[in-house]
């Protein structure tokens, strides 16, 4: 397709660096701006950026819709079961002193956590729901009648 | 002068408040009452990082050599709405949709009226 | 001073573009002028010293929402009405106008007190402020005070939105996750229910 080339060059080289980009924000959230949001919502938006340009079914061969919805759950296990793990070693729900040796050590290993689990929700749900957008407007393609 | 100065942010954020507003009310289109109620909500948050700016204070990340900051806190809180709003806005758009298979249009005019006949 | 001409600049051009999503008839021309209208609040966030709720507003006003409506829009008009513009407005608009008028007087008329903007002694900036932002590196070790503040002193709020985000995404698979499924009586009339 002559029309669709340069769209196809230009986002084959921006779209890894999109991916690094995300991850970068994900890792240096606590240094500079940045966090779990940011970065789920920007890896999101890379693979977006792929569906459209590429079609929504090869995005889907990329990430199996399955595998989103497992991710989605995955992240809130994440962040809900960092707080279990703090009460089974003793402190409050969600006290992240005491996950290592020190005080501030824990407080570190405990955001780090919490900011993977937000950013694999985000990024998930994101993509849940473009999906879901994009792939309404296809009527059923098998012939039984689906009538409500 | 300078009660102009001090409460421009102010009363612009009034202004855009109340032009969405007035997009929810009085316009017809369904994704466009969607879009007034998200002006609506930028206008909101634009009220709390104002409020929370300090004239000459530097981002809130912490640095050696800087003593002023500005108020770390209302920004906590708008990320969270921000984030909320973003997933409150998707669930209205697929209502949306799904009032479109129901009806067949999106004017709310036309959906009173098919109501209304039946 | 560069600060307050920016400020007050960017703060004009958002109102226009508020007004002109309110005359605008074309939807799709609403949605663009939408995504510009976000992208303006971000930059108006960095002015004001606020760098993760930019970047925030930034990725998600101007990037998600943006998407979701255009295919909202596409999901909603048949291909053949490229146009896409909304109905004339049938009704007179004295009563929103009035409403909203008195509305915005009251608010207004409210802000008459409130100490000016940027002020360093403000109510805003007592109490809580000076805590975390005198305390967060000696208890957290973590230099950036929003992601402190987000992830450790007030976790259990961080924890709720993701909840919030993951319900939205259970909602949007259950209202529009499977293909369409055509109701027949409107298939026959060709988009409006018979009466």
């Amino acid at each position: 397709m002559k029309h669709n080339l340069i769209l196809r060059v230009v986002s084959k080289f921006l779209i890894p660096l999109i991916f690094l980009f995300a991850l970068y924000v994900q890792f240096h959230g606590d240094f500079g701006p940045g966090g779990g949001f940011q970065a789920g919502v920007i890896f999101s938006a890379g693979i977006i950026l792929y569906a459209l340009v590429f079609g929504v079914d090869s995005a889907k061969q990329v990430i199996p819709p399955y595998v989103l919805r497992l991710l989605a759950s995955l992240g809130v296990l994440i962040y809900a079961g960092t707080g279990v793990a703090t009460l089974l070693l003793g402190g409050n729900y969600l006290e992240y002193g005491v996950l290592a040796s020190s005080q501030v050590a824990g407080q570190h290993l405990g955001i780090l956590v919490i900011e993977l689990g937000v950013g694999i929700t985000v990024m998930s749900v994101m993509l849940i729901m473009f999906f879901a957008f994009a792939e309404r407007g296809r009527p059923e393609m098998n012939s039984e009648s689906k009538s409500e | 002068m300078d009660m102009i100065l001090g409460h421009y942010n102010y009363w612009m954020v009034i202004i855009i408040m109340m032009a969405g507003f007035y997009t929810v009310i009085s316009r017809g289109n369904l994704v466009k009452k969607i879009v007034g109620l998200n002006i609506f909500q930028v206008s909101v948050f634009l009220l709390y990082i104002s409020i929370g700016n300090v004239k000459e204070g530097a981002v809130p990340i912490i640095e050696k050599g800087i003593t002023l900051y500005s108020n770390p806190l209302p920004h906590v809180l708008i990320l969270t709405a921000i984030v909320v709003g973003v997933a409150t806005t998707a669930l209205g758009l697929a209502l949306v949709i799904r009032i479109k298979e129901a009806y067949g249009s999106i004017e709310e005019d036309d959906i009173h009226n098919q109501d209304q006949s039946l | 001073m560069i600060d307050n001409i920016v400020d007050i600049t960017l703060l004009s051009l958002l109102a226009i573009h508020a007004v002109a999503i309110i005359r605008m008839r074309s939807l799709f021309a609403v949605i663009m002028l939408f995504g510009g209208f976000s992208f303006l609040s971000a930059g108006l966030f960095v002015v004001m010293d606020a760098a993760d709720v930019a970047f925030t507003e930034a990725a998600v006003g101007a990037g998600i929402s943006t998407v979701l409506m255009l295919a909202t829009l596409a999901l909603t008009y048949a291909p053949a009405e490229i146009d896409k513009k909304e109905k004339r407005p049938t009704h007179q608009p004295w009563l929103p106008l009035s409403v909203v008028f008195i509305t915005g007087a009251l608010l207004i008329y409210g802000t008459w007190d409130i100490p000016a903007f940027g002020d360093p002694d403000a109510p805003a900036q007592q109490h809580v402020a000076p805590y975390y932002l005198e305390k967060s590196m000696p208890e957290t070790g973590v230099p950036n005070v929003v992601t402190a503040v987000l992830a450790s002193y007030r976790g259990f709020d961080t924890l709720g939105e993701v909840t919030v985000i993951f319900t939205a995404g259970i909602a949007v698979l259950l209202l529009i996750g499977g293909r369409r499924r055509v109701n027949p009586q409107i298939e026959k009339t060709g988009g409006k229910r018979e009466t």
